[in-house]
């Protein structure tokens, strides 16, 4: 490093009330370079960006130490002087670009107020200038674009506004508070190598938090590992991923993907088959999905007119064995979650049937339907969400076995005391709120109150995607043990390639409602035969710099994107499918 | 973002939780806390408190000052200001409490029905919802006091009636919110009925609102009613009401004025009381408000 730094931080604590936060944190950033700041939620990383921004919420916050932005003092900066190094000198990308622009202003609007505040531009010049920043985060058709409401753009296209937003004036120093993880991996994949390009194009430097490890091997230059507002491991990319000093830091790298990003090329040209092919392990499935399909109507006009449907799930058909998990894989709008609400009867189901061993879901017969309800759980993904939090957690799980009569109170009560207990919690916690537990914790209750009903399957939709990656593979490792002592079988819903490819025996791979390949994890994830699973599997985070740039990034779709969306009179053409391997089934290209 | 979570080794007290939802009460809540219960106290024991009885005449105390005999003076036939003050308090709050109870429950199921089960069945009852609330609550109660005729039960129903409509639409309102989060999903999965759903888990989510509501509908309440009786539509005479008693004085507005004033501080008080009581509540439960002020 021999140019000075552009931003450089010493002794900085910071302090909320009497509890200090962050810790003697030191660091710099040159400029050109990404500095990773990697820890799970609450290790302080999301707060020393806020303290470099100077938006520590007031009275309450206090930050000691000094951080100098070439060569001046931000800590002690007037507020008025720190508003125009904010945005102007240091620029922000946030997580959530969903709800980080403004959804009333045009976006057009919304880059060109940035513009003109910062740099003074007006009129004809500043249209020019918001047209060039559209077109340098390549949105296309900028100029019809610029007119356009942010919800007519898509989480990538409003993350990639968010970048031109925050690149407008050239700023010395962007941090980026994990600007990817709300995206999809192909999406994630796009903006990295953008913001990538574009960084060594404007030599500026980056703060980048994040906690996912793979995003790490893949941006950043240096990296600091934090946890519990202390730094445990610093050092460059190279030294952190080959020689870890910590065990934390192995751990996070650890827990990473193996298999996938590896993947060779098909064995044998796979072979055609005639008709829907359906596996599952043992000899008789739990679950059995034939040709399900999902719509949900579109509706226009004043008179709301039906004008199309959104053909959510399309005849996907599979089948789970007794102990087995079939993973469920997609992207975002795949329609993987959308299977899994339908088999419990939260979507509407248009056609195909559901079997629970073997017994055929009337979904219009209470009694068939309370059957299935007792046989089939779910665990959702948001462990905050899903608990009522005015019921203590012995209720909640208790809850179930009295509403469907499967045991007296006192039964329910010794089951739920037991159930407590196998899924890693005191029972004698029975009384308190979820509230009161953490996300982990509330994860390993809502698994209890599922396995209260000793159902034969669990349908967990993203159950682990909320978790910080230690507690992900608690929670996995308890699943995976659980299943073994009830011989549960789990429809295993994620987006998330490593949790899959440890708990999944078999994975299916979702793409704009339809399964296009299905078949053994080792196979799916190492041979992949589908288009769509290829890049998918490509555009997963490497896990380890040296892997960088020896893979082809994932080929931008050029086609005009699919539209779940059909006209009424809409056909989907019948399906063929070919065999690569036993059980591993591929769609073919229609 | 921040990672929230308690401490997992260390149970909350579920006493300390309560105490600690009083202690944020600020101090004019508390303020209006002591008014209702001093006035609930007031008329629960007024054949004690009181010093003469409340339909006692006498010619000779005609429009007497405030003194030794008659604490706060007499009205134009003798009786006791003080004495018809206590027993008034009751009529006032019962009237108003019950009136607010009967809106609450009725209106807070309406609402919640509506709003749980969606389509034709909101449509309709929050379209006759919004008939009842088009209506002036004072003009409508009158209409009603003055087609069934002018007893407790009616005035009660009368008020409720006009008081419903408010309870619906923050009940409705609560459930939607409630509606589509996921932990009612969850209910669903697992095979909940839908009035346990409603009534076990959603209800108690907007409660608080309900809570608020009431007791700011309550100030209200307590003001239809004096103003019935303002205008003659209250409770017969020589039934002592506060409304009642301001219309007494409200002749002698000249020679007595205390005869009109002191049941209107009466009213003014109760009212006072209820809205500190429900702004109060409605900060601790929602501390954004707070900030707003």
């Amino acid at each position: 490093m021999n140019k000075s730094p552009v931003i450089s931080v010493r002794n900085l604590s910071i302090s909320f009330g009497r509890t200090t936060v962050v810790h003697d944190l030191n660091f710099d950033i040159a400029p050109g370079s990404t500095l990773a700041l990697v820890g799970e939620s609450g290790s302080g990383k999301s707060v020393t960006s806020l303290a470099i921004m100077g938006l520590l919420p007031e009275r309450i916050g206090r930050a000691k130490g000094s951080i100098a932005l070439e060569g001046r003092e931000l800590l002690t900066l007037s507020e008025p002087s720190m508003q125009k190094v904010r945005g102007g000198r240091v620029s922000m990308i946030f997580q959530e670009p969903m709800t980080s622009l403004n959804p009333v202003q045009r976006v057009g609007d919304q880059l060109a107020e940035v513009i003109r505040i910062h740099k003074g531009l007006r009129g004809a010049a500043l249209k020019e200038a918001v047209l060039d920043m559209l077109r340098k985060v390549r949105i296309p058709d900028p100029e019809v674009r610029m007119h356009q409401y942010p919800h007519t753009f898509s989480g990538g296209m409003r993350q990639r506004v968010m970048i031109a937003m925050a690149l407008a004036c050239n700023p010395a120093l962007i941090i980026a508070d994990e600007p990817t993880t709300a995206l999809d991996v192909t999406v994630q994949a796009q903006t990295l190598a953008l913001l990538k390009d574009l960084q060594r194009e404007t030599q500026t430097a980056v703060l980048f938090i994040t906690h996912d490890m793979g995003v790490v091997a893949e941006v950043a230059d240096n990296v600091l590992v934090m946890r519990r507002g202390r730094e445990i491991e610093s050092g460059t990319v190279h030294e952190v991923f080959s020689a870890p000093k910590d065990a934390y830091t192995r751990s996070l790298i650890e827990a990473a993907p193996s298999l996938v990003g590896k993947f060779a090329e098909t064995r044998t040209p796979p072979q055609p088959v005639q008709g829907v092919p359906v596996s599952y392990a043992g000899d008789a499935p739990v679950l059995e999905v034939n040709d399900l399909t999902v719509r949900f109507p579109v509706r226009s006009g004043f008179f709301g007119r039906l004008t199309g449907m959104v053909h959510a799930v399309e005849h996907a058909s599979f089948a789970i064995g007794k102990g087995e998990t079939l993973g469920l894989v997609g992207e975002s709008g795949s329609g993987k979650s959308t299977i899994g609400k339908a088999i419990i009867n939260l979507a509407p189901i248009d056609s195909g049937e559901v079997r629970v061993s073997g017994q055929r879901v009337d979904y219009g017969d209470p009694q068939s339907l309370a059957r299935m309800r007792r046989d089939v759980q779910m665990i959702f993904q948001d462990p905050f969400g899903s608990l009522d939090t005015r019921q203590t957690i012995g209720s909640a799980i208790m809850e179930p076995m009295l509403v469907h009569g499967l045991a007296k109170r006192a039964e329910a009560f010794e089951k739920m005391q037991w159930l407590m207990e196998r899924v890693g919690l005191d029972p004698a916690r029975a009384t308190s709120l979820p509230h009161e537990f953490s996300g982990g914790q509330r994860q390993r209750i809502c698994i209890a109150r599922a396995l209260a009903m000793s159902p034969k399957l669990i349908i967990a939709d993203e159950a682990v995607s909320a978790l910080d990656v230690a507690i992900k593979g608690q929670i996995i490792d308890l699943m995976i043990d659980l299943q073994k002592e009830f011989d549960v079988s789990y429809l295993f819903i994620s987006h998330d390639m490593a949790a899959v490819e440890r708990i999944c025996d078999r994975v299916a791979v979702m793409y704009f409602g339809e399964i296009v390949e299905i078949g053994k994890t080792e196979d799916v994830i190492g041979h992949p035969g589908h288009d769509y699973t290829r890049r998918l599997l490509s555009a997963i985070p490497i896990t380890h710099p040296d892997q960088r740039g020896k893979r082809p990034l994932p080929s931008v779709d050029l086609t005009k994107p699919r539209s779940p969306i059909k006209p009424l009179e809409y056909r989907a053409p019948p399906p063929s499918w070919s065999m690569a391997s036993e059980g591993h089934f591929i769609r073919s290209a229609s | 973002m921040t990672d929230t979570t308690v401490a997992p080794s260390t149970p909350i007290d579920r006493k300390s939780s309560i105490r600690a939802f009083l202690g944020q009460l600020n101090a004019s809540t508390w303020i209006g806390v002591f008014i209702v219960l001093a006035l609930v106290l007031a008329a629960i024991f007024a054949p004690q408190l009181a010093t003469h009885s409340p339909a006692r005449q006498s010619i000779m105390d005609q429009l007497a000052l405030p003194g030794s005999q008659f604490w706060l003076g007499a009205d134009q036939f003798g009786r006791d200001i003080w004495t018809r003050l206590l027993y008034g308090a009751r009529y006032s709050l019962t009237i108003g409490m019950s009136a607010i109870l009967v809106a609450l429950v009725v209106g807070t199921v309406i609402g919640m029905i509506a709003g749980y089960v969606g389509g034709r069945i909101d449509i309709i009852f929050m379209q006759v919802m919004d008939v009842v609330l088009a209506f002036p609550s004072l003009i409508l109660g009158l209409a009603l006091v003055a087609l069934m005729g002018a007893t407790l039960t009616n005035i009660i129903i009368a008020i409720a009636f006009t008081a419903t409509p408010a309870f619906a639409r923050i009940a409705r309102a609560g459930v939607i919110t409630q509606r589509d989060r996921e932990y009612v999903q969850a209910c669903r999965a697992m095979g909940f009925s839908g009035p346990r759903i409603l009534f076990r888990h959603i209800m108690p989510a907007i409660l608080p609102e309900v809570m608020v509501m009431a007791s700011l509908w309550m100030a209200t309440a307590v003001r239809t009613e004096a103003s019935l009786a303002f205008i003659g539509l209250g409770l017969a005479p020589p039934t002592p009401t506060w409304g009642g008693m301001v219309r007494d004085g409200f002749d002698n507005i000249l020679s007595a004025f205390h005869l009109a004033i002191i049941p209107s501080l009466a009213i003014l008080l109760l009212v006072l009381a209820f809205n500190l009581i429900g702004d109060g509540l409605r900060d601790a439960i929602d501390p954004r408000l707070k900030d707003a002020s």
